[in-house]
């Protein structure tokens, strides 16, 4: 079977986020492969352990990437594809993303690729169905389940907390839900053979895509932190006055009534 | 080649010919991280359990650390092993030592207890035990300390003798506090042949007459075992004998250095686990309708801990960077020779003993003041800090006490002297015609100037204690136990110093001034309460050693060797902290 699984490099989950300037500040920041591509990495793994066949993951991103991409070499992964955009893009959106790895894979023998549900940096959630768009497979979104049977696919998938069947066919493109299966820690020998595993590094030119083709669709306008929360307030007094005044702040301060 | 061990006294050391925690490799990262995210993810959650005895659970985690790899780093490869560079090795300690009592089982089980076989086994006894020792199927403990002889390890009572076949050693006695004896599979166990020649031997626990007695109530580190080692007339194999009879002394010693080795490398580990959790504890407790760890006394105690953090952290790491150089220097026929690698960490049996007993100082002044950032939250149990303040106390004893590792610094400074290994004496009379012409000196303006003459006069200072001491006492030194422990006391300070200034340097020639504040803010306040500290010593020192005019002028050259303008260390470590509050982590 040919897996492919669509990773992204992100920010740390345990990372402060502080912004400066219009931009997120990345100094000094840990980076982690996207908690849900990890899931997408696992479930690739396995899937190969059971069918045979071979995984490649692939990131569009700079030179950091790779770190991510070793480390899902690490974990069992066969092979890693960065196409390094970094000089050819200033920025982009999740077309650019979804366009990118779109015109790598149409070519490609592709029997099931694998995505996170969502990354936790943007969480658009919209990069993988683009990609099952653009090649023109059907998709599932948010599985917590997969089945292959030759080229019958059984899929539990997560709908906002209940759960659904699903019967389809390869070629398939899948996003990872949590749940689906607890990625492993790379081993210390599959560190080792990492080292040794191909890594393919391709521009834009390399796919015969130019700027213009990929350009975003949208514009960030601002980037903001939430509101602070401030302090909760507990109310005293007479339970009945307690009423009262709570719906009077409802009405007063929060506007919600 | 790597420097000499001990030659940092004497020399002066540039930035470049020092390792440092910045310089990881990727690979040594992830490795780290595979540590980090198995003890966070699969030991932390089991902690509870086995701080009650419950080692059913330690057995499957170390299995399942066999899986990973994290058993394997410093055995060879024809032997199931990995053979990891020594950075990746040291790496796997200090993560693995977040997990308390656990990591003393990981440690007991991949350093004193199966590298005595890795250096010292012949090609039988590699091949029997390493491979399953490597991968989890069996685990290892190590046995030396008797309820008579501690310190004193060449003063065991257990015996071996040879039965009248001679095919099995017949081992008599007992070991007492043997790390991982409620599970581990095979022993190594000293005892002298016929009540004389100190010898090794490698016990499995199946042979007759060999038993543990009760687990022992420790004060900390609950969650390893630790039993008496009963061996009653013990069938021992004479194929058995680890190393040469009546040599045993060798492997005890170099498996020591190892174990003070690893063990400063794990205090550094656990020390930014208790800053972390008190910096996390201080952000989220309000007083006075503010966070604690907006008050000053509370930044006062985040810069003092983790400047020395930062300064014990360089050390080791050097000391680490040492052995990785040393070691991979050798030729593939040496790295197989136990003996030649034996040799290698001999070399720096000094930076081993200051990394053992500062580091586990430093881990205890950290712990100490975690609790008390905990205040009475620091006091229960269900608290991290409290578990880890009851943990670092044996680092001070076990592996050599403190006091043991102290008296070995300028013992085993004087045994290189005389060997001719380290010019010591030379430049100590050198440094005494040096003294009469001696001017107070004037740091330059730039960025560290004002350390890096801090770093120069203090080892001028631990030299001239030094060579006084030797001068004074000659043979009889060894008696003057508290002036030997001054003079390890200063060495100490200038390893440590001089490792936070050449670290930091190295990194702001990596990348600028700007992305290392942090670091030279942790360099200006260790060097500057390091000094402090060193005046102290020398002043002790020189007054008991000296007396009279030359007492009188020896402080003079204290005086001009201490002079400088001291800084503001409060406004210091106020910024130190600010920055700590901000990433809620030890950061660097």
């Amino acid at each position: 079977m040919n897996l492919y699984v669509l990773l992204k490099r992100t920010f740390d989950t345990e990372e402060k986020i502080s912004i400066s300037g219009g931009r997120i500040q990345e100094d000094g920041a840990e980076f982690i492969i996207n908690p849900y591509d990890e899931y997408a990495v696992e479930e690739a793994i396995q899937l190969r352990d059971e069918h045979g066949g071979e995984v490649t993951v692939i990131t569009v991103g700079s030179d950091e990437s790779e770190k991510q991409l070793r480390t899902a070499l690490a974990m069992g992964a066969d092979k890693a594809v960065l196409i390094n955009s970094e000089e050819d893009l200033d920025e982009g959106d999740q077309y650019t993303t979804a366009k990118i790895l779109t015109q790598y894979l149409k070519d490609k023998e592709v029997d099931l690729i694998l995505a996170g549900n969502v990354a936790i940096d943007g969480g658009s959630g919209q990069v993988g169905p683009r990609v099952a768009e653009g090649l023109g497979i059907p998709y599932v979104t948010t599985i917590t389940d997969i089945e292959v049977n030759g080229s019958d696919v059984s899929i539990t998938r997560d709908v906002e907390g209940d759960s659904e069947k699903i019967s389809t066919s390869l070629p398939l493109l899948v996003t990872c839900q949590q749940g689906l299966n607890e990625p492993r820690y790379p081993s210390l020998p599959g560190i080792m053979k990492a080292k040794k595993k191909p890594l393919e590094e391709l521009e834009l030119d390399d796919l015969d895509l130019e700027e213009a083709d990929v350009a975003s669709k949208t514009k960030t306008i601002d980037i903001f932190m939430p509101p602070e929360k401030a302090a909760g307030r507990v109310l005293e007094g007479d339970l009945s006055d307690q009423v009262k005044e709570l719906a009077g702040l409802l009405r007063s301060e929060a506007k919600v009534i | 080649m790597a420097a000499k061990g001990g030659s940092f006294l004497i020399e002066e050391v540039e930035a470049n010919a020092i390792f440092t925690p910045e310089d990881f490799s990727d690979e040594q990262k992830m490795i780290a991280k595979t540590t980090e995210e198995y003890v966070m993810g699969s030991v932390m959650p089991e902690v509870p359990y086995l701080e009650k005895h419950e080692f059913d659970r330690s057995v499957k985690l170390l299995q399942e650390a066999g899986e990973l790899g994290l058993l394997a780093a410093d055995v060879p490869e024809e032997y199931g092993g990995l053979n990891l560079d020594k950075v990746s090795s040291a790496l796997i300690a200090e993560k693995m030592a977040v997990a308390g009592g656990f990591s003393i089982s990981h440690g007991a089980h991949v350093g004193i207890g199966s590298l005595p076989i890795v250096l010292f086994g012949n090609e039988k006894q590699k091949e029997t035990y390493l491979p399953d020792l490597a991968d989890g199927t069996r685990f290892a403990a190590y046995a030396l300390t008797e309820p008579g002889s501690g310190s004193d390890a060449l003063g065991a009572k257990t015996t071996a003798r040879l039965n009248e076949a001679g095919t099995h050693y017949v081992l008599n006695g007992e070991k007492q506090w043997i790390t991982n004896s409620a599970f581990a599979d095979v022993f190594t166990v000293y005892a002298k042949i016929d009540g004389e020649q100190f010898s090794a031997f490698i016990v499995e626990k199946g042979y007759p007459g060999v038993s543990t007695g009760a687990e022992e109530e420790k004060m900390g580190i609950k969650s390893s075992s630790t039993r008496t080692l009963i061996l009653s007339d013990a069938e021992v194999p004479v194929e058995n004998l680890l190393g040469e009879a009546g040599r045993g002394h060798v492997i005890a010693f170099n498996i020591l250095n190892i174990g003070r080795y690893k063990l400063g490398v794990g205090t550094v580990g656990s020390a930014k686990r208790a800053l972390d959790i008190s910096l996390k504890y201080a952000a989220e407790r309000k007083q006075f309708k503010t966070s604690i760890a907006n008050f000053n006394l509370i930044k006062e105690k985040f810069g003092t801990m983790s400047s020395k953090l930062y300064a014990a952290e360089s050390a080791i790491y050097r000391t680490v960077g040492y052995f990785e150089e040393r070691m991979s220097a050798l030729s593939e026929e040496e790295q197989k020779d136990g003996k030649a690698i034996a040799a290698s960490i001999a070399e720096y049996a000094i930076e081993c003993s200051l990394g053992k007993f500062f580091g586990s100082e430093v881990l205890d002044y950290i712990v100490d003041e975690g609790v008390q950032i905990h205040g009475g939250y620091g006091f229960m149990e269900e608290y991290e800090i409290a578990r880890m303040y009851r943990d670092s106390r044996i680092n001070r004893i076990f592996e050599g006490t403190n006091e043991i590792n102290r008296l070995l610094v300028p013992g085993t400074f004087v045994k290189k002297a005389f060997k001719g290994e380290l010019p010591l004496f030379e430049k100590a009379k050198e440094l005494q015609g040096e003294l009469m012409t001696l001017m107070p000196e004037e740091p330059g303006g730039e960025l560290l100037a004002q350390e890096k003459m801090l770093v120069k006069n203090a080892k001028k200072i631990a030299l001239l204690a030094a060579g006084l001491a030797v001068q004074k006492y000659g043979k009889g030194l060894e008696a003057e136990q508290e002036v030997l422990a001054n003079i390890a006391d200063l060495v100490n300070l200038v390893y440590a110093m001089e490792s936070a200034v050449l670290r930091t340097e190295k990194a702001i020639a990596v990348s600028g001034e700007e992305k290392n504040k942090q670091k030279v803010l942790y360099t200006q306040i260790f060097c500057q309460e390091a000094f402090n500290e060193i005046e102290v010593h020398a002043k002790e020192t020189l007054v008991a050693i000296e007396s009279g005019d030359s007492l009188r002028m020896m402080m003079s050259v204290l005086r001009k060797l201490g002079r400088h303008t001291p800084i503001n260390v409060i406004a210091k470590k106020r910024e130190a902290a600010d920055r700590l509050n901000e990433s809620l982590k030890y950061v660097v």
